[in-house]
Order: structure tokens, then sequence, then C-alpha cells
């Protein structure tokens, strides 16, 4: 096993896109393998590397990782991104289990039925601007500082940047209404391990598009369309 | 607010199910607020409660907690069930997600139309079966340790206990191919502090019945 972090997914972001932005912002570099046909998966398979039979898997300090938050723990605590105590370890999770559940949303979009994408597109805006996004303008504001918690930059102030751009990508002034998230945005995205991963080149995935589902129902032989949350 | 932890959910298992299984396990006493209308809901999301609007809500060392992951990690971390290091707390968290992916087949099956309620207990059959059970008899052939992970009581050991007897619910002979796994429920179930749970009386709620699936429905509608 190289030094480096060693990812196995899709080309695209999906599951494993919140790991590359964990790891970007850490400042580490990272190797990734794609995955493109089913033999390459069952080959993951036989050789007993994925420990639930699914991806993302990340090979780092002689683990085989599997489970994005798991992953995503592991790294954050791993480069001093998780607070200083329990109690802020406990408010990171909460943030990030919102933009989670938030970015859930727009997770399943791809897959799913024309129709039922156009009502998804709704979901994803309502929840964002009437349930997630008040609660960090809220914070922000209540505290006045830089980042979410411990006045300290950490996984929920990443998890909250990809959230947001990605909200964006649906509905580019989504922010309109919160004048502290787009402060936030601005602060953030100029960190410079993250401006480096919004630059063109990085391994930041773009939107998904038709070829990536393809692959996905391809490798997983998931031939069936998703149903909305 | 008292020393207690307090639980505010619906009188069900639902989420909040394994919270209970965690403080109980170690050994930590919490009373329980049971949400019954939907008045009392819309009443705790106007006075501030719930970060997101959602339960479960868990009341502890000052904090209004939500998110079950983010608060059942807390409890862990915080009553030594989270392992001795970064390695360990991985292995917990890997085996504690997986746990969770078997058990949100179950959470939803009660809401699921009755004619496809023979097709979900087939799937759930199978994913114990071939995905979960055996990555966990695996480990305890492996180590031939009596807990999951650091030959030492952890949350993993607690999820596992919760999901094999949630799935023979369902699924009653579901443990016949897993020897270590049933060792494993035996030893589990017999810790004062599970045994105890397990008893009639406890904090333990029942399976979901039609009831707790009108609750639900009139509440979160």
């Amino acid at each position: 096993m190289s030094s480096k972090p060693k990812l196995y997914y899709f080309d695209g972001r999906g599951k494993m896109e919140s790991i590359r932005w964990l790891l970007a912002a850490a400042g580490v570099e990272f190797e990734e393998e794609f995955l493109e046909t089913r033999d390459q998966y069952e080959k993951l398979l036989q050789g007993r590397s994925l420990l639930f039979q699914q991806v993302p898997m990340v090979e780092i300090d002689g683990m085989r990782m599997v489970q994005t938050r798991a992953i995503l723990s592991y790294i954050a605590a791993k480069y001093n991104l998780y607070g200083k105590d329990l109690k802020e370890r406990a408010l990171i999770d909460m943030y990030v289990g919102g933009t989670d559940d938030l970015m859930g949303f727009i997770l399943v979009f791809p897959f799913l039925s024309a129709e039922d994408k156009e009502k998804q597109h709704a979901v994803i805006v309502q929840k964002a601007t009437s349930r997630y996004f008040p609660v960090y303008e809220k914070v922000l504001k209540d505290h006045g500082q830089d980042f979410l918690v411990g006045n300290n930059f950490s996984w929920a102030d990443v998890h909250l940047l990809e959230a947001i751009l990605m909200v964006e990508e649906k509905k580019s002034d989504v922010l309109s209404g919160f004048p502290k998230l787009q402060a936030f945005k601005a602060r953030i995205s100029s960190i410079p391990t993250i401006k480096k991963f919004l630059e063109p080149g990085s391994q930041r995935k773009p939107v998904p598009d038709d070829k990536y589902v393809e692959t996905v129902r391809r490798v997983l032989h998931m031939y069936y369309d998703v149903k909305a949350n | 607010m008292s020393g207690k932890p307090r639980l505010t959910y619906l009188n069900g298992r639902g989420r909040m199910e394994s919270i209970r299984w965690l403080l109980a396990a170690a050994g930590v006493e919490f009373e329980e607020v049971y949400l019954e209308t939907k008045e009392q809901y819309d009443k705790l999301i106007k006075d501030g409660f719930l970060l997101f609007q959602q339960v479960p809500l868990v009341e502890i060392d000052g904090m209004k907690m939500v998110q079950t992951r983010a608060i059942m990690s807390y409890i862990a971390g915080k009553y030594n069930l989270y392992g001795k290091d970064l390695k360990e707390r991985a292995l917990i968290d890997m085996y504690v997600e997986g746990i969770s992916d078997l058990m949100q087949m179950i959470l939803v099956f009660p809401f699921s139309p009755p004619d496809a309620k023979e097709k979900n207990i087939e799937s759930i059959k199978e994913r114990a079966t071939n995905r979960y059970f055996p990555v966990f008899e695996k480990v305890l052939k492996q180590h031939g340790q009596d807990f999951l992970v650091g030959n030492k009581f952890s949350w993993a050991d607690v999820q596992l206990t919760e999901a094999i007897l949630a799935v023979e619910e369902k699924v009653p002979a579901v443990l016949s191919g897993f020897p270590q796994l049933q060792v494993f429920k035996t030893k589990m179930s017999n810790m004062p502090t599970i045994k105890k749970f397990l008893q009639p009386g406890s904090p333990r709620k029942p399976p979901p019945d039609a009831h707790y699936v009108e609750t639900v429905l009139k509440i979160f509608k």
C-alpha cells in the first residue's frame, strides 16, 4: 500500500465526493482508482477488499476503510478537523448530520425518473432554504466567528461549503436570503487548500451526467429507478 | 435540567431505540418524553428545541442533541465504549455503520404497503445472511475474542446485539448458519446492564404496531 490514501470509486461524485473534499481541505494528497467495469468490481469483491461489498473504499494507514461516515470521521480526527473535545465533536457531528441529510437529496437526484427529478429539485431548494441554511446562518450570526465550531476550521465548515455549492448548482441564487452564509462561502473558498481544490485540474468531480449514471448502473447492476425520498 | 439524559421521541422504537440500547448498556438511567400529538411536536419546534425540526432529541450535559449518529457517538465517547484509539474507533464506526444500514431496512418496514411486506422480509433475510452477519461471524472467528473490537465491550457490540434480536423477530432462525454469533448473542445478553434492559419493565420498546405507525403518520405528515 502506498503512503498516500487511495480511493476506490466511480469517476464521479456520489458518496466519495465528501471524502475528496475533506482530504483536499486537510492538504492531503491522494490517489484514485476508478471503477469502470463490472469485472473490476467483482475482482474487488473476490479479493475481499470491500467489507460490506460496497464502495466507497479508502486504503489509508494500513486499513481498507469502508462506510463513508467512518472514513470521514477518521480523516477529520487524524487531521485535527474534529474540534478540541467531546462537546465540540458533538456539535460538528450534529452539523455534519444536517448537511449530510441535505446532500442526500442531491445524491439520489441523477438516478430519479424525469418526473421525480422535477419534484426533487423543488424539495432540495425547499429543504435548503427552510430547514438547513437557516440553522447555519443563525450559528454564524450568534457567535460572529469565522468558523462553525470552536473558532477553528473543522470538518463541519468543509461539509457546509460542499453542500452550499451543490445546492447553488441547482439554484444559483439560493443564498440570497443568507448574508452570513454568503460571507462564509467566500471566506472558506479562499482557504488555500480549498481554493486549490476549487480550481480546474483538481480531483474535484463535475456534476453527475448520464455517463456517470450509466457507469454506476452497469458496475453495480443497479437497473431500477431510485425512488425519491 | 435534571442530571439524567432526557429523550424525546414517540413511544416506540424508531431511530431512538439504538440510543436507548446504548445508554442502557452503559448503565445510564434516562428519562423519556413521548410525542403523542402534532401540537406537541409543533411546540418543540417553535420553542427551538429541534435543530433541524426533527427527533430524536436527547437533552444531555446541557446540550439539546439531535441527529442519531451524533448522539450515539457522544454517548459512546463519554462512556468509554468507543475503543482506545483512532484505529479502534475507525473499526467501531465501520461496524456500526454497516449494522445501521441493515437496521434501516427494519426501520422502514412498518411503513411499507401490506403486499410488499413478505418481499421486504426476504430482503432483510438476504442482506443479513449474505452481507452483514458473515462479516461479524468472521471477525469473531478470526480473533476468537468475546467482543468485536480491541477485546473490550464497545458500541459495536451493543449495536450488533440489537440488530441480531431485531432481525430474529422477523426471521427467527436467521442465526442458524452463524455459530459465533449465537455465542456472541448469548454472552452479550448476559452482560448485567443488557440483561436488565432485556427484562420486562425496562425502557426497551416493543416491535412497532399499527398504533405506532398511525402516530408517526399523524405527527409527521
